[in-house]
């Protein structure tokens, strides 16, 4: 078996989000040994892992979980990050789809090795369906009893609710859902204090994708030295890759960490439509700095790589752009999403997103200047790392990279523009 | 202590603040918009930005926000680094992006903390080429102007009006930006300390819908540090003045009284002085009967004959009027010739609490001690409508004990949304008992709806339980047992609790409670604070002067046999039953009035002379706490105003008496109160008088950019006229003089250089947040004494039984209406109550009446028709009247009365 056929996320095994199928698979087998273990053995586990965060920053999970306070009076929470909002990314989506008991098994997991008793699924506002999914799947772990009172014959209790979103892109970043699960606005808080010592209702709280916690039945079950062989080592296991644009075969694709981002668009997702250059590609999501197609040989889609590419791994939500993309128009409808949910607290977000779109808006148009690039640039470079949440980032990186790598597309327009006046 | 370096200079800072807050203590400019010293940091607007450093080494640094970054030990930051001042530049510019620009038609323009922030981020040049955005702006009553247009989404307004205030109408809407500060619909603000936001504000959002009906900017307005005429609490006011009518009321911090805020009667009631019935001239009955205006010597020389033998004479002072006006009438007439001015009742409340806080186990508490106090039990007051800033002052009160939570996890108390994100809905102990449902409901613990004798029974019962040499109340049921044993629990484990009480219901077995409580919960190294809230600006400053009540002067009169009576600034008919002062007054020749509104005591009056309101004249009021505060005359009046004291003192030098020659101003007559009243040995530290000066020099009234001084009285002459002189106080009225940062009782303008906002503030304190350069202005008179002499009150009431054919009637204060002066503002008049009888849901049922029917509620003293209202939480038994509204005499009250249709 070669690396690439291990799927332990979405195996092709016909109704696994059946608990008896799941059951059959050696589902819940996990719990059951974690629940032998002591919870600090299980976070080491973790650790030694080195299962990093699915939700897009790569933070290492099992320190994450050691955040958490021991002998703690108060409460302390799990949420599970379902609100997967950036465009581009659906991944867990398919989680929640076809193995939604990973997610309940690895939840539990994660729950006891914390002393969490509560663990909420926050879950966007238009996955109505996958909402009914997991709440089926989370009534049938309650009627085997792997969710509730002293489950699976343990001394330990932990309940799970999900709870829906309103439809609002912050309310993904960790700390708004938790204001939004509180019923305030989904506003982000100021770091510090760390969610691990004020989190929900000001209580110790751990938030995880869909995805990290997913990973974690099979870490439990085969043991770290397994997981740390699949894929590299310093960001093992298998990732959710969801490949969009103009490809010929679409969809999500597990495969391990490190493959090789062209492998991933010609062998997987069966190469350019149309038989065309490939022009750019987004690699983690819309927020992920954009690369050139023509700076994409050798490098991998993993965290390092990435970043040595000049971009991210992201939440691996590749999109794919072929050589009658449009960037500024691309960049404009990114910069309109990021606009419009920017949530209005911090100033250089707020005001810097719309501005931002306004201009590309402008140059699209072929009203710009080259001023506006400069401007543009600018206002971009003002908001990155200067906003309260990673929103401010998110929505600056795009441009950023786009002007960087792209900036003839947009000074094009400019002058064209000119050309045609004159 | 801990040691920061800031662009390479050493500052000793408390650690325990933010580095933004001891960065302005420092006096290092930093701009900001969304932190507030009473409000903490939110970290939203990003301007305060500055580098960090890790240590010496590192060179690259960190963008941080300096309100969110603690001033720990050893912090390195740069205010200076190009990096940062350009990401400042670039906030104003992002503010700058839909702002309208319109700086020379906005009310805020010359104070505008937007302007000033601008100017010194140093953002210039517009490079934003778009449409701005536009909103549509709301009617949000009388006192407030709403222009969301100029809004740059501080959200200060929302934290002081939702989290300080605890409003809830209004909010915040929308998001990205399209964020929207305002209500769900267009309507009147609920919250009575709505007015902050024109403060609070940081530009022209909310401004002073009042000094749009004459607006003039900052700088041309002569302004003057005041004491608010409003009610008891004495907050700190700054009265501005233009061509001769006061424009507006601003705050005037006082770190131990009202801080940062007012409350909306406060700011909103000056117009009163304004007002079409100001007395503004002498005037004389004349033969036809009519009173009419004369001049100031034939008025002074027809009272020469009724000032001729001071044995013939009553005085009658007021709660209104200064110290040492009624000082000068008490000792003019004599002791047993003069009267406070207060109704039987307040005269019989008042003597009774200035004797418990001089002498029981107990302290008086400034706001400050209130806001800090972990425990609150309210005895029959609804202090919002009775002493609204002290309810302001409450309401912080209930963080108090959960804050104990957040010092132990560590969480800076400044750091605002971690703050609430850990006390969640945790509220301190706080306990009401009231007659009917109160404004401050909303954060109770518990409340307790029950007659005035039954409120006194419960406090009676808590103090047994804390102390059983206190007496028990017999035939206590059940409930209330339990009751007591919860408050008395948590007032026994509370640090600092506070008792609050009053003289509202007119009730004395109530503020005796009151002390039984807090001396049963004083130990040996604490007095607990006992706060009574009194009705008047200066009740207290009356009852430490001493002297009979109105009832008193009434029943004595027969045996007194005066034929002439002084009235200082009092309205008889606000004070007692009508008829009794009708056939008073007809024992009198002579009835001069000295008062500065026209009221149905001036109307009886032989002669009128106009004193003066708070905005012409000078003087001290003693509030609640019996803190001694002085007033400063905001302008010179065009008409012959003065003092009351010094309309005596004219008269009687007139009339050839020789009692005031030697007083020729404030100082003198202070200076004698000094001499002779032992409670006002203090009285002289309430304020540094007439012959201070800083370098020599007088100190200005007038800002330095005061505009128009040789052409705004061109008309009547072009040459400059000479400015008058005040011999009282040590201001000039004009810009001439000392303009610099002046002592903290003589604070008339907040200004600095750079800051031209209220946010100036910051320089006049000593500590930001704490005490103003030199220490907050006042001077406490009552201070517990070393050794008490105090036995527990035994006179428990009996429990209140309902009549079958009468009700037992209780005025019911409200913030608007219940007070004389401030409804003569017509904004404060549009938002009191109509007149009304509130009555139990039972007894409207068992006498079938429906909410709007008209009844006749008949006393002793007399009949209202008024419309019923119908109430769940005033007890079977009992009605309630709104006290104070003009042509509801409620003086009277508390009274047993009659109701038919």
């Amino acid at each position: 078996m070669t690396d690439t056929d291990i799927k332990y996320l979405l195996p092709e095994i016909p109704e696994l989000h059946k608990i008896e199928v799941y059951e059959k698979e050696g589902g819940y087998e996990a719990l059951q040994k974690a629940l032998a273990m002591k919870p600090d053995d299980i976070i080491e586990e973790v650790k030694k892992s080195n299962l990093r965060g699915r939700g897009g920053a790569c933070f290492p999970a099992g320190l994450k979980w050691s955040f958490m306070p021991k002998n703690s009076e108060r409460p302390k929470y799990l949420c599970v990050n379902a609100d997967e909002g950036e465009p581009g990314t659906f991944k867990d989506r398919e989680i929640l789809e076809h193995n939604p008991h990973a997610l309940i098994e690895g939840t539990l997991i994660a729950s006891y090795a914390m002393g969490v008793t509560t663990a909420y699924v926050y879950i966007r506002g238009e996955y109505v369906k996958w909402m009914k999914l997991l709440e089926d799947a989370i009534e049938e772990a309650y009627a085997k009893n792997y969710i509730g009172k002293n489950i699976a014959g343990s001394k330990y209790s932990v309940d799970i609710y999900v709870h829906r979103g309103a439809g609002a892109y912050i309310c993904g970043e960790e700390s708004s859902l938790m204001n939004s699960l509180e019923g305030e606005r989904g506003y982000p808080r100021v770091k510090p204090p760390f969610p691990a010592q004020f989190g929900l209702w000001g209580c110790p709280t751990t938030i995880n994708n869909v995805e990290t916690l997913a990973n974690v039945p099979v870490i439990i079950k085969n043991g770290a030295e397994w997981y740390l062989k699949i894929g590299v080592e310093k960001h093992p296991g298998t990732l959710l890759y969801g490949v969009s644009g103009h490809v010929n075969n679409p969809g999500v694709f597990e495969l391990p960490t490190g493959v090789l981002l062209t492998d991933l668009i010609y062998k997987y997702a069966g190469g350019i439509r149309d038989d065309k250059k490939l022009k750019a590609v987004i690699p983690g999501g819309s927020s992920t700095p954009i690369l050139r197609g023509d700076s994409i040989e050798g490098v991998r889609m993993d965290a390092d790589s990435l970043i040595e590419a000049g971009s991210s791994i992201g939440t691996g939500g590749v999109i794919v752009m072929d050589e009658d993309t449009d960037i500024p128009k691309i960049l404009e409808r990114i910069s309109r999403f990021y606009h419009h949910e920017s949530c209005g607290q911090c100033t250089p977000c707020r005001e810097g997103t719309g501005w931002m779109e306004k201009i590309i808006r402008r140059i699209n148009r072929g009203e710009g200047t080259m001023k506006d690039i400069d401007v543009l640039r600018d206002v971009a470079d003002n908001i990155e790392g200067n906003t309260i949440c990673a929103l401010g980032d998110a929505a600056a990186w795009p441009v950023q990279s786009a002007i960087r790598r792209f900036r003839g597309e947009f000074e094009a327009k400019i002058k064209m523009e000119k050309t045609v006046a004159a | 202590m801990a040691t920061i370096y800031v662009d390479g200079k050493t500052y000793e800072v408390n650690p325990n603040n933010n580095l933004l807050h001891e960065c302005l203590q420092k006096g290092i400019d930093i701009p900001y918009f969304c932190w507030h010293p009473a409000m903490g940091s939110v970290g939203s607007c990003r301007q305060c930005a500055v580098k960090q450093y890790k240590d010496e080494n590192d060179t690259t640094g960190q963008i941080v926000m300096s309100c969110m970054v603690p001033a720990a030990d050893g912090t390195r930051i740069s205010v200076d680094d190009e990096e940062a001042v350009e990401f400042r530049r670039s906030v104003i510019e992002w503010l700058m992006t839909n702002h309208p620009h319109d700086c020379p038609i906005c009310d805020e323009g010359g104070e505008c903390h937007l302007q000033d922030m601008t100017v010194m981020a140093g953002h210039n040049y517009r490079r934003f080429r778009f449409k701005k955005k536009t909103y549509i702006n709301q009617y949000l009553g009388p006192l407030i102007n709403h222009e969301m247009n100029r809004c740059i989404q501080c959200y200060r307004c929302v934290r002081f009006y939702k989290d300080y205030a605890h409003g809830d109408d209004l909010d915040v809407f929308g998001a990205h930006n399209h964020i929207y500060f305002g209500r769900h619909e267009d309507g009147v603000l609920e919250n009575e300390f709505s007015g902050n936001l024109v403060e609070v504000c940081p530009t022209g959002v909310f401004t002073d819908k009042t000094l749009k009906e004459h607006y003039t900017r900052k700088w041309d307005m002569t302004t003057a540090p005041s004491i608010c005429t409003h009610c008891g609490v004495g907050c700190n006011t700054i009265g501005a003045e233009r061509y001769g009518s006061v424009r507006r009321i601003l705050n005037r911090y006082n770190g131990q009284v009202n801080g940062y805020f007012l409350c909306d009667r406060g700011r909103y009631g000056y117009d009163y002085v304004n007002s079409e019935d100001r007395i503004r001239t002498p005037m004389m009955r004349q033969e036809n009967g009519e009173l009419e205006s004369a001049s100031k010597e034939l008025v002074l020389n027809t009272l020469k004959e009724a000032l001729k033998s001071k044995k013939n004479i009553i005085g009658i002072g007021s709660p209104r009027a200064s110290v040492e006006s009624n000082y000068a009438l008490k000792k003019f007439v004599g002791s047993d010739r003069y009267y406070t001015g207060l109704s039987d009742t307040e005269s019989k409340l008042v003597d009774k609490i200035i004797g418990i806080l001089k002498n029981a186990p107990v302290r008086s508490p400034s706001l400050k001690d209130i806001r800090e106090s972990d425990a609150v039990f309210i005895l029959g007051e609804d202090v919002t409508n009775t002493a609204p800033m002290m309810a302001l002052a409450l309401r912080q009160s209930i963080r108090q004990e959960p804050l104990k939570l957040v010092d132990m996890l560590k969480i800076p108390r400044w750091h605002e949304y971690a703050v609430q994100d850990t006390l969640q809905q945790r509220k301190g102990p706080f306990f009401i008992a009231s007659v009917t449902g109160t404004k401050l409901d909303d954060i109770a613990t518990r409340t307790y709806r029950a007659e005035s004798d039954d409120i006194a029974r419960l406090g009676f019962a808590v103090a047994h339980i804390l102390n059983k040499d206190a007496p028990a109340v017999k035939k206590l049921n059940k409930e209330v047992k339990q009751l007591a044993e919860v408050i008395a629990g948590a007032l026994k484990k509370a640090e600092r609790p506070v008792i609050v009480s009053g003289t509202s219901l007119g009730n004395e077995v109530i503020v005796h409670a009151a002390a039984n409580v807090a001396a049963a919960l004083s130990k040996e190294d604490r007095r607990t604070n006992l706060s009574y809230i009194v009705p008047e600006a200066n009740t207290m400053g009356v009852g430490l002067l001493g002297g009979g009540s109105i009832g008193d002067a009434i029943r004595g009169v027969k045996d007194k046999k005066a034929d002439t009576l002084i009235i200082f600034e009092n309205d008889l008919y606000r004070r007692a039953n009508k008829s009794n002062v009708d056939s008073f007054l007809k024992h009198f020749k002579h009835i001069i009035v000295v008062d500065y509104m026209q009221h149905t005591t001036t109307q009886r009056a032989t002669a009128v002379l106009p004193a003066g309101t708070f905005g012409e004249t000078d003087g001290t009021f003693v509030n609640y706490e019996g803190r001694a505060q002085r007033y400063f005359q905001v302008y010179y009046p065009e008409q012959e105003i003065k003092e009351s004291w010094r309309w005596l003192r004219d008269a009687t030098l007139q009339a050839g008496h020789n009692d005031f020659k030697e007083w020729q101003n404030l100082d003198a007559v202070v200076g004698a109160i000094n001499r002779e009243v032992a409670a006002f040995r203090k009285i002289n530290e309430a304020a540094p008088n007439s012959r201070f000066r800083i370098a020599g020099l007088k100190m200005s009234r007038a800002s330095a950019r005061y505009s128009g001084r040789t052409s705004i009285r061109s008309h009547e002459n072009v040459h400059e006229q000479k400015p008058p002189d005040d011999p009282d106080s040590p201001f000039t009225f004009t810009m001439e003089g000392y303009s610099g940062i002046k002592p903290p009782g003589l604070t008339n303008l907040f200004w600095a250089p750079r800051w031209n906002s209220v946010q100036a503030l910051t320089r006049f304190q000593e500590e930001i947040d704490g005490p103003l350069r030199g220490g907050d202005p006042g001077v406490r008179l009552i201070e517990p004494a070393q050794r008490f002499s105090f036995s527990y009150f035994t006179d428990v009431p009996a429990a209140f039984e309902k009549r079958n054919d009468e009700f037992y009637t209780v005025p019911l204060h409200h913030i608007f209406g219940s007070d004389e002066l401030s409804i003569k503002a017509p904004w404060i008049g549009e938002l009191a109550p109509k007149p009304y009888v509130l009555l139990n849901k039972e007894d409207a049922g068992v006498k079938e009446y429906n909410e709007g029917d008209e009844v006749e509620v008949q006393l002793s003293s007399g009949t209202w028709k008024l419309p019923v209202k119908i109430s769940d939480s005033i007890p079977a038994g009992v009605i309630g009247i709104p006290a104070g509204l003009p042509g509801l005499e409620t003086a009277i009250l508390p009274g047993w009365s009659t109701i038919s249709k």
